[in-house]
C-alpha cells in the first residue's frame, strides 16, 4: 500500500525526519488559516509518479495566487489520478539535493541502502552514481554502513532504516532528501507498506487510495481481484493460472477486463461473491477456467448456479473445468454455461464472444 | 535419486490441528508421504489421523522428524519456521500466504545460518512421485519419470505437470518455489540439484512476471546446465505496477516483464512456450530428446 507525500512525512516526523513546515488543505477556505510565510510550495497529493513533470508542483507568492493555484492543482488528473488534496509547505532555500532509500532487495533477498549525491531526478536514469549498500536482515544497519554516507545525512538514514524495519516498508524513499541551511530535511516522501503486514499496524490509515472501488471491495472479501483494460472478465483458480489465462486470450485477440483468482476456494459462498463481483465489473463475456486439485469442481459448481439463480446475469459464460468431479460439475452446469474442453479452445471461444 | 525429497522423509506437520493442516497429512499420507508427527501449540495429546500431535517442536523431536510442513497462518508462520530451525530441521517447506516479507527475510537468513533449506513461503510444496509429498499438490496429476520441474505458481504447476504425465513424460521431482517476492529457495538452487541428480533427464521452469529469478536462472543455464530446458512465463499481458494475486507477481518500473524473461531463456537456448500445456508438445517434437 503506497502513502501520500503528506502521510509520509507524518512518519518521517514520528521518526525524527526533520520535514518542512506545511498543512494539507482540502477546502480552499483552509488557506486562509494557514501560518507559514509565504513564497509556498503546493504540492499535489497522488500516489503515481511523475507529479513535477506534470505540473503537479507550484509556487505562490501570497494569498491570492496560492487559491488560485489551489484550484488549479485540485482540477487536475494526473495519469489518471484525482487530485483530492495539496499540501502547503515552506518554500526551502534548498543548497543541494541527495537520493536516499531503503528497500527490498528481491535478488539478493537483503535489504538495499540505495543514496545518491544527486537528488530530485528519476533515479533509473542514474544507476552508476548511486552508492548501495545491502544490509543483512538479521544484522541490521550498521555504522560502518552509515559511514558510506556524507556526514548530514548519517542521522536520517539511520532513522529513515528504523521506519522502514518498524513499519514493515516494501521501500522508504526520500527524494529529494534536502540540504537546506545545512540542515538535511526530508522535501518528499514516498513509502510503500507491505500489504501483508498491514494488520499489526492499525496505526496507518487504513484505506488503500490505489484500488478501484471494486478492488477495494475484493480486498475486503479477500478475493483477489485486478481491473484490466479489456471486456473479458476471466475466473481462474490460482493467480498463475489466471495470468496464464489473460496471456492465452491475447493469443487470440482477446483481451482480459478482469483477473479474478479464486485461490483454493471451493467455498460455494466465496464463489458466488466472486461472481458477484465479476457482474459489477459488467465484462462482455466471463471464461472460468477451472482446475480442481484439490479444489472440488462441483462444489464451485454449486456456487455458481446459486448466484446464477438469484442474478440475471447478463453475458455469456464460457467454462472450461477440469479435476476433481469435473464430469459431475459439467453436468450440473450445462444449463448454466458454454462448456469446452481444452485450454486454449477455451481462449478462443471466449475471446471470439468478447470481440462481437 | 530425487532432489531434496525422497523416500527417507520422516515429516512433521506444523499445524496439523488446522482444516488445511488435517486435509493434508491425510493426502499426504495417502501419497505415501511418512508422517511422524504433528505439532499445534495447545493441542498436545490429541492424534490427527492417527498421527501423534505435540506442544512444540523440540517435544516432537522424539518421533525423529527430519523435515517439517508449515500450514500456521501467517502472523504466526515466522515463530514455527524458527522453533523448526531451532529444533534442527533442515528441510522446512512453508506453505502458508501472506507472510509479511520482513518475516521471511528474517527466518530465510536464519535458515542460512543454521545450514537448513526453506521452500516456500506460498508455495504448493515439493513432490517426488513415488517416494514422498511435502505438500499441497493433488495427488493424481504424478506420473514417476525423469522430468524435474521447478515453479513459482501452484495450480498453474498442476495444470503443467498433469499434461506432462498425460503425455507419458514423468516427473523425478516437481518442487513449488513459491509466488512471494522473497523466497528460500530459487530457480538456480533448483537447476543445480536438478543437473546433478541422476534421475532427472529435462528440466523444465515455470516462471511469472516480478523480480529477476528467471534471468538469473538462464544466465546460470547458459554457464552449468547440460539437461535441456523448458519453460512458461505467466503474465505476458500483465500492466505494470498491478500485483497480479502473487505478492511477488509485479511488473515494477520497467523490470520483471515477461518478455525481458523469454528473452533471457530463449538467448540460454531455454525452449519457451506459449500455452502452458505446449511444453508437453514441445518436448514430444525436441529432436535432442
Amino acid at each position: 500500500m503506497k502513502l501520500f507525500e503528506f502521510q509520509g512525512k507524518e512518519l518521517f516526523k514520528q521518526y525524527g525526519i526533520d520535514i518542512p513546515n506545511g498543512a494539507v488543505v482540502e477546502r480552499k477556505e483552509e488557506l486562509d488559516d494557514i501560518n507559514i510565510p509565504f513564497p509556498w510550495v503546493m504540492k499535489a497529493q497522488v500516489l503515481v509518479g511523475g507529479r513535477g513533470k506534470a505540473g503537479g508542483i507550484k509556487f505562490a507568492n501570497d494569498l491570492e495566487e496560492a487559491k488560485k493555484i489551489f484550484d488549479e492543482l485540485m482540477a487536475m488528473e494526473i495519469k489518471g489520478e484525482k487530485v483530492r488534496r495539496v499540501l502547503v509547505e515552506e518554500k526551502l532555500s534548498i543548497e543541494k539535493e541527495y537520493y536516499l532509500s531503503f528497500f527490498l532487495d528481491r535478488s539478493s533477498r537483503q535489504y538495499l541502502m540505495m543514496f545518491s549525491y544527486e537528488g530530485g531526478v528519476d533515479i533509473e536514469s542514474m544507476a552508476e552514481k548511486i552508492i548501495k549498500v545491502y544490509i543483512n536482515p538479521l544484522i541490521g544497519l550498521q555504522p560502518y554502513h552509515l559511514r558510506r554516507l556524507p556526514k548530514e545525512v548519517r542521522n536520517i538514514a539511520s532513522n529513515l532504516f528504523k521506519l522502514f524495519v518498524e513499519k514493515d516498508c516494501e521501500l522508504a524513499e526520500i527524494n529529494p532528501l534536502a540540504i537546506a541551511d545545512g540542515k538535511a530535511i526530508a522535501a518528499d516522501s514516498k513509502i510503500i507498506i507491505d500489504n501483508n503486514a498491514i494488520y499489526r499496524h492499525p496505526e496507518l490509515p487504513k484505506e488503500d487510495a490505489e484500488l478501484t472501488p471494486l478492488e477495494r471491495e475484493a480486498k475486503e472479501k479477500n478475493i483477489a481481484f485486478v481491473q484490466l483494460d479489456g471486456n473479458i472478465g476471466v475466473i481462474a483458480n490460482g493467480a498463475g493460472l489466471t495470468m496464464a489465462t489473460l496471456d492465452a486470450l491475447n493469443e487470440f485477440n482477446g483481451k482480459g477486463g478482469v483477473f479474478l483468482d479464486l485461490g483454493g476456494t471451493d467455498d460455494p459462498e466465496k464463489v458466488k461473491q466472486a461472481f458477484e463481483l465479476m457482474a459489477k465489473a459488467n465484462p462482455k463475456v466471463i471464461l472460468l477456467n477451472l482446475f480442481g486439485g484439490i479444489t472440488k469442481c462441483d462444489t464451485v459448481a454449486k456456487g455458481i448456479i446459486e448466484f446464477m439463480e438469484k442474478h440475471k446475469l447478463g453475458c455469456p459464460v464460457v467454462a472450461r473445468i477440469k479435476g476433481m468431479n469435473e464430469e459431475k460439475a459439467r453436468e450440473m452446469l450445462k444449463d448454466y454455461v458454454i462448456p469446452v474442453e481444452s485450454f486454449k479452445e477455451a481462449a478462443k471461444k471466449a475471446s471470439e464472444l468478447g470481440r462481437d | 535419486m530425487a532432489i531434496w525429497a525422497d523416500e527417507n522423509i520422516r515429516l512433521l506437520v506444523q499445524g496439523i490441528t488446522g482444516h488445511q493442516g488435517r486435509f493434508h497429512t491425510k493426502a499426504m499420507m495417502e501419497f505415501g508421504t511418512k508422517i511422524v508427527a504433528g505439532v499445534t501449540p495447545g493441542k498436545g495429546g490429541q492424534e490427527v489421523h492417527g498421527v501423534p500431535v505435540y506442544d512444540s517442536v523440540e517435544e516432537a523431536m522424539e518421533r525423529k522428524p527430519n523435515a517439517s510442513i508449515v500450514f500456521v497462518p501467517a502472523p504466526f508462520a515466522k515463530d514455527a519456521v524458527i522453533e523448526a530451525l531451532d529444533a534442527g530441521i533442515k528441510l522446512v517447506v512453508v506453505i502458508t500466504e501472506n507472510i509479511p516479507f520482513h518475516d521471511t527475510m528474517q527466518f530465510v537468513h536464519y535458515a542460512k545460518y543454521k545450514g537448513a533449506r526453506i521452500i516456500g513461503p506460498n508455495c504448493p510444496g515439493i513432490a517426488s512421485p513415488g517416494k514422498t509429498k511435502i505438500g499441497i499438490f493433488p495427488n493424481t496429476i504424478f506420473k514417476r519419470g525423469n522430468i524435474g520441474v521447478a515453479s513459482r505458481s501452484g495450480t498453474l504447476t498442476y495444470e503443467i505437470v498433469n499434461a506432462l504425465s498425460q503425455a507419458g513424460f514423468g516427473q523425478s521431482t516437481c518442487v513449488g518455489l513459491g509466488g512471494d517476492p522473497v523466497v528460500g529457495s530459487t530457480f538456480i538452487d533448483a537447476l543445480k540439484a536438478f543437473e546433478e541428480d541422476k534421475e532427472t533427464d529435462i528440466i523444465v521452469l515455470v516462471g511469472e512476471i516480478g523480480g529477476t529469478a528467471e534471468e538469473e536462472a538462464a544466465e546460470f543455464i547458459e554457464e552449468n546446465v547440460s539437461k535441456p530446458v523448458y519453460a512458461y512465463i505467466a503474465g505476458r499481458t500483465a500492466p505494470p505496477g498491478k500485483r497480479m494475486g502473487h505478492a511477488g507477481a509485479i511488473i515494477s518500473g520497467n523490470k520483471g516483464t515477461a518478455e525481458s524473461k523469454i528473452k533471457a531463456f530463449e538467448k540460454a537456448g531455454v525452449k519457451v512456450a506459449r500455452f502452458p500445456h505446449e511444453i508437453a508438445e514441445l518436448i514430444k517434437n525436441d529432436e535432442r530428446i
